[in-house]
């Protein structure tokens, strides 16, 4: 095996030496249960009738991804040549007169499937840094303090389990009153989905840190205390590298439920996204379109799988004990 | 002053609050430590050894009585007594120089260029001889180097008074042996002020120039102070003869394992013992409760 490929295997969890043992172990057990997924998937899709025809089995489905990968390049060839056609039109403009006034329009095409990811994405991560920075630095404070952990653990307790989409309607009404302005720098519906996200996934991260912060050793405590350092000063060289663990134990719960609350407010607040592409689909009807939706829940399936590898990955580099295991 | 009592303990009482009411550890602890000693507590474990240390350092306030350090009151932590924890105490996520200069940053913030700093972490690494591996973090490292670290951190304070709590006591006998000999070396350098506090009779005789008998707690109080006057430099091997260090073992000994035996079963130090788990048993019931804070939230 390549160098190369073994790197990019590498966040699989795969050992650096490959003898053949490890490589059954690492390879050949994983795609077996992929294969026998697959297999249950094609026998019971064949048995399953719908209104909109048989429920997709993986052929299908992986008919359905070329084609919506099909749609996203015809509709990037269109925009291309919308503006070819707006520039060459304005060229001639120019030519006959230099003075003329130009105006150039932009596309308003439909967002394609792969546009509905990166939207997604986007909205997924602005909200968890929104999240992450609340509740980073209030855990901090929350977690030092006994009494401030006291008083505000009953308002968290309460707040954590609430679904996104009982506060869907309420962030909407009010991102609607308060954020007015003629030349918004972000779509409406951008913030209503953030502030959902954010309200939805502050909690894990909040109480991870508080708990980490609260439960550092007594003796870095004293050492803190002898030396005399200023609360920041114990803030920033003992607390939080002692808390950063179960801090990053936070931010993965708190990422993975980003994720998912994101998917259903899109679904249900119709903003753009991977949500509302699964919900037009299911709108529209066509025969295509359970394939169509199955490929969205694979692709956001595989999102949340990388998201969380890449905070394992941050939090591998930012760790200090190495020889923990971390998965 | 009118004595020149370079640290001194007075009266000092404390109580530490338990749900049967205020539990007395210490009573009317009385000691006058002169510059440059080296004094050992010792006492069976539960008689409030540390308890002692700790208010020393401040990190424990006495209910009654109190500490003066060269005429002034102790009431709070700080460099000027270092403290060397027993098990290191070591920050470990900074190398060995990184955990000094932290200390080294805060006590000579003002007072020394970085250049200036730089060569005292390395002078003091060097006096506890982990010049080869300053750059290596606790968990690369043997218990005994960590010691040695921790150690040196306490050292580059410049502190007062040094303060050690069991700083051997959990390593092997001949790391133990290992340290004490550099221990020995630097006190006759540096000629600091020492309290430490061991189980351990051998080591006792051989550091000490005073050793402290505790007796047994609750309201555990100094039973015996024995003077060590054997010379200095001290070698174990030529000791381990010697008629005057075997009388001075005996005189511990006889205090520890006769006058202060421990009672087997009944009054009063078992009572001791277990208030100490009975805390160590809330703080890790508190800790358990908060793990399955996080597993709820993990799961």
């Amino acid at each position: 095996m390549s160098s190369i490929a073994l790197k990019l295997l590498k966040p699989l969890g795969l050992p650096d030496k490959l003898n053949l043992a490890s490589l059954i172990k690492a390879l050949v057990v994983p795609m077996s249960g992929i294969l026998i997924f697959l297999f249950i998937w094609n026998v019971g899709a064949r048995n399953i009738h719908t209104s909109l025809g048989e429920f997709p089995g993986p052929t299908q489905v992986y008919e359905q991804g070329l084609n919506l990968l099909d749609e996203h390049n015809r509709e990037r060839q269109k925009e291309a040549d919308f503006y070819q056609r707006q520039d060459d039109r304005n060229a001639k403009k120019l030519e006959k007169n230099p003075e003329a006034e130009i105006k150039i329009r932009g596309y308003t095409g439909k967002a394609t499937f792969i546009d509905q990811i990166g939207t997604s994405l986007i909205t997924v991560l602005a909200g968890f840094f929104a999240a992450s920075l609340i509740a980073i630095p209030a855990g901090i404070v929350i977690g030092l303090n006994k009494t401030l952990y006291s008083a505000f653990n009953p308002v968290i307790q309460l707040f954590k389990p609430v679904s996104p989409l009982a506060w869907l309607p309420l962030v909407t009404m009010v991102v609607s009153a308060v954020y007015v302005s003629d030349d918004p720098m972000f779509a409406k519906s951008f913030i209503t989905s953030l502030i959902t996200v954010s309200l939805c996934c502050l909690w894990p991260t909040l109480l991870n840190t508080a708990v980490g912060v609260s439960t550092i050793s007594a003796d870095l405590n004293n050492v803190s205390k002898v030396l005399r350092l200023s609360w920041l000063t114990h803030v920033i060289k003992i607390v939080i590298p002692s808390a950063i663990p179960m801090i990053f134990t936070g931010l993965r719960l708190s990422l993975g439920i980003a994720w998912m609350v994101l998917i259903a407010a899109e679904m249900l607040a119709q903003n753009p996204g991977l949500g509302k592409f699964v919900w037009d689909e299911f709108q529209n009807g066509s025969s295509n379109s359970l394939g169509r939706i199955m490929v969205a829940v694979l692709v956001i399936g595989l999102i949340g799988f990388m998201l969380d590898r890449i905070m394992l990955m941050l939090q591998k580099k930012v760790s200090w004990d190495k020889t923990q295991e971390l998965r | 002053m009118a004595t020149k009592t370079h640290l001194e303990l007075t009266g000092v009482d404390i109580d530490f609050p338990t749900p049967s009411g205020p539990f007395k550890a210490l009573s009317n602890v009385n000691l006058k430590i002169e510059r440059g000693e080296f004094v050992s507590l010792i006492g069976h474990s539960g008689c409030g050894k540390s308890t002692v240390l700790n208010i020393v350092a401040g990190l424990y306030q006495a209910t009654q009585g109190g500490v003066l350090l060269d005429g002034k009151e102790v009431n709070e932590p700080g460099p000027e007594r270092a403290v060397v924890f027993q098990n290191h105490s070591l920050l470990p996520w900074l190398t060995a120089y990184e955990n000094v200069e932290l200390a080294v940053k805060q006590v000579f913030k003002n007072s020394k260029s970085k250049a200036e700093m730089k060569e005292w972490i390395e002078h003091n690494l060097h006096l506890v001889h982990m010049d080869h591996a300053m750059h290596k973090r606790p968990d690369e490292i043997s218990g005994g180097m960590k010691q040695r670290v921790g150690i040196a951190r306490a050292l580059a304070m410049e502190p007062t008074v040094m303060l050690m709590d069991e700083p051997f006591g959990a390593l092997d006998a001949l790391t133990r042996a290992h340290l004490q000999d550099s221990l020995m070396e630097i006190q006759a350098d540096l000629n600091n002020t020492v309290i430490m506090i061991t189980h351990d009779v051998d080591e006792a005789v051989l550091l000490s120039d005073r050793i402290v008998m505790m007796t047994n707690g609750p309201a555990a109080t100094v039973g015996e102070i024995l003077e060590v006057k054997l010379e200095r430099p001290r070698h174990r091997l030529a000791l381990a003869d010697d008629p005057e260090y075997n009388h001075y073992r005996a005189a511990v000994l006889s205090f520890l394992y006769e006058k202060q035996r421990k009672p087997v079963e009944g009054n009063a130090a078992p009572v001791a013992t277990d208030t100490k788990q009975n805390s160590v048993a809330a703080t890790a019931e508190e800790t358990a409760a908060k793990t399955v804070l996080a597993d709820e939230q993990a799961a």
